[in-house]
């Protein structure tokens, strides 16, 4: 096997729904061995996009490899490959907990039967419980069970904390941390929580309306985006219209803008006689809310 | 060891802990020769990817606040050196300022403060530790 090729390999993607253009010419690709954050609204095209990456949709247009491989021509060999937790965790409600477990295992050459029972044991699973009985967090931690127990190279957890509790949550990101520490093992995963992606990522991604408009290390991002304040003498009755700017807010005398690189900001302000008061790293919430302003 | 980490003030994770690792040290909540858990085992304390650990510990060591002994783990350096002396200084300084804010707005001047702090300095060694 090739470890210098992407895990996953992504190369101008469209989708189109109907009228709606669910993917529009994506191109990414996760490293080997990071944890990957996929961002972006309801609606922004992760849940697609991930359905691309486990062959369960055929791309329109461009490519799709995973580990080198197309998922829609090679799905067994791809999909033994990948730990998948969905939102809609569509698991048999009639199955006991050990029936879902052995029912599983059979799928995968690589299912690791003590690690399932530790990690059982550790979410507090009972073997004789109903999957139909469990709670919103049990099923959660049931399907991250599954995810893990074949100790897959790729773990793919579309949306994997919504709606949980906290102590769930905290079990899902450590799951992630501890695949991510295990060496080589990659990691991608949508979120909404920004926080989260904040804490786990190596790299994200951003996605608006099927489009990606952001793409890098996490450290990159947070080390290019500003968030700056600018002071005006007199009053402003109008958001100041500054080139570069991707979000303005405020009132009178100072405005908070976010940007990409100071730039042509400084310029376009002091044009308009204002002055920078103060220039400070946003929280990743901050360049989301600014990037999902724009059109 | 106890550090905690805040995603909503823009501070990179790696920094909070490169200044926290620092606070405790000036403090001597971390003392020299104490071993600083394995990146592992706080990247999962802390929910924070193992990377973000590993860059904090290089910083820190790169800055001679902790040192790595071969194989073995991280370890914090011998105090008393510059740096150490120069965090506490800028630990104070903050603390200096908010005082001195705060007692401008109270209308209290300097020489009053100072004489405060002398004052207060004599009740602390008077009470038993």
């Amino acid at each position: 096997m090739n470890t210098t090729q992407p895990a996953i390999q992504i190369e101008g993607v469209t989708r189109q729904f109907a009228s709606k253009r669910a993917l529009d010419n994506i191109s990414l690709a996760v490293p080997r061995g990071v944890v990957f954050g996929l961002v972006g609204e309801n609606g922004a095209g992760k849940t697609t996009l991930i359905k691309h990456i486990l062959g369960l949709l055929r791309a329109q247009s461009g490519s799709v490899r995973v580990f080198g491989l197309d998922p829609v021509d090679q799905p067994a060999q791809v999909l033994s490959q990948i730990g998948y937790l969905s939102e809609n965790r569509d698991l048999p409600g009639w199955m006991r907990i050990d029936e879902l477990l052995r029912y599983t295992s059979a799928f995968y050459k690589t299912w690791d039967a003590q690690y399932a029972e530790d990690l059982r044991a550790q979410f507090g699973l009972q073997n004789s419980a109903r999957v139909k009985n469990l709670s919103r967090g049990e099923t959660a931690r049931a399907g991250l069970l599954l995810a893990l127990s074949h100790r897959p190279p790729l773990l793919v957890l579309d949306e994997p904390s919504s709606g949980l509790d906290p102590v769930v949550r905290r079990d899902i990101l450590e799951a992630i941390i501890r695949t991510v520490a295990e060496e080589g093992r990659t990691v991608l995963f949508s979120s909404h929580l920004l926080e989260e992606v904040e804490r786990v990522s190596d790299r994200l991604a951003m996605m608006h309306h099927g489009r990606l408009v952001l793409c890098g290390a996490l450290e990159d991002v947070k080390h290019s985006y500003r968030r700056i304040v600018i002071r005006f003498d007199s009053p402003l009755t109008q958001p100041p219209a500054l080139e570069g700017a991707l979000s303005v807010t405020g009132a009178a005398h100072e405005w908070t803008i976010i940007c990409n690189g100071l730039g042509n900001v400084t310029a376009s302000a002091s044009r308009l006689g204002g002055r920078i008061v103060s220039e400070h790293p946003p929280s990743l919430d901050e360049i989301f809310v600014a990037h999902a302003s724009t059109k | 060891m106890q550090i905690h980490i805040s995603t909503n003030d823009g501070v990179p994770i790696y920094l909070q802990i490169v200044n926290q690792v620092k606070y405790l040290v000036a403090c001597g909540r971390l003392a020299p020769g104490e071993e600083l858990p394995p990146i592992r085992v706080l990247a999962e304390q802390l929910l924070v990817n193992p990377n973000t650990i590993a860059r904090a510990y290089m910083e820190l060591e790169r800055d001679g606040i902790v040192s790595k002994r071969h194989g073995s783990g991280t370890y914090v350096s011998d105090a008393g050196s510059p740096l150490a002396r120069k965090e506490r200084m800028k630990i104070l300084s903050e603390r200096a300022d908010a005082l001195l804010a705060e007692a401008h707005h109270l209308n209290v001047d300097l020489d009053s403060v100072i004489d405060l702090l002398k004052q207060r300095r004599k009740l602390l060694n008077k009470e038993p530790s």
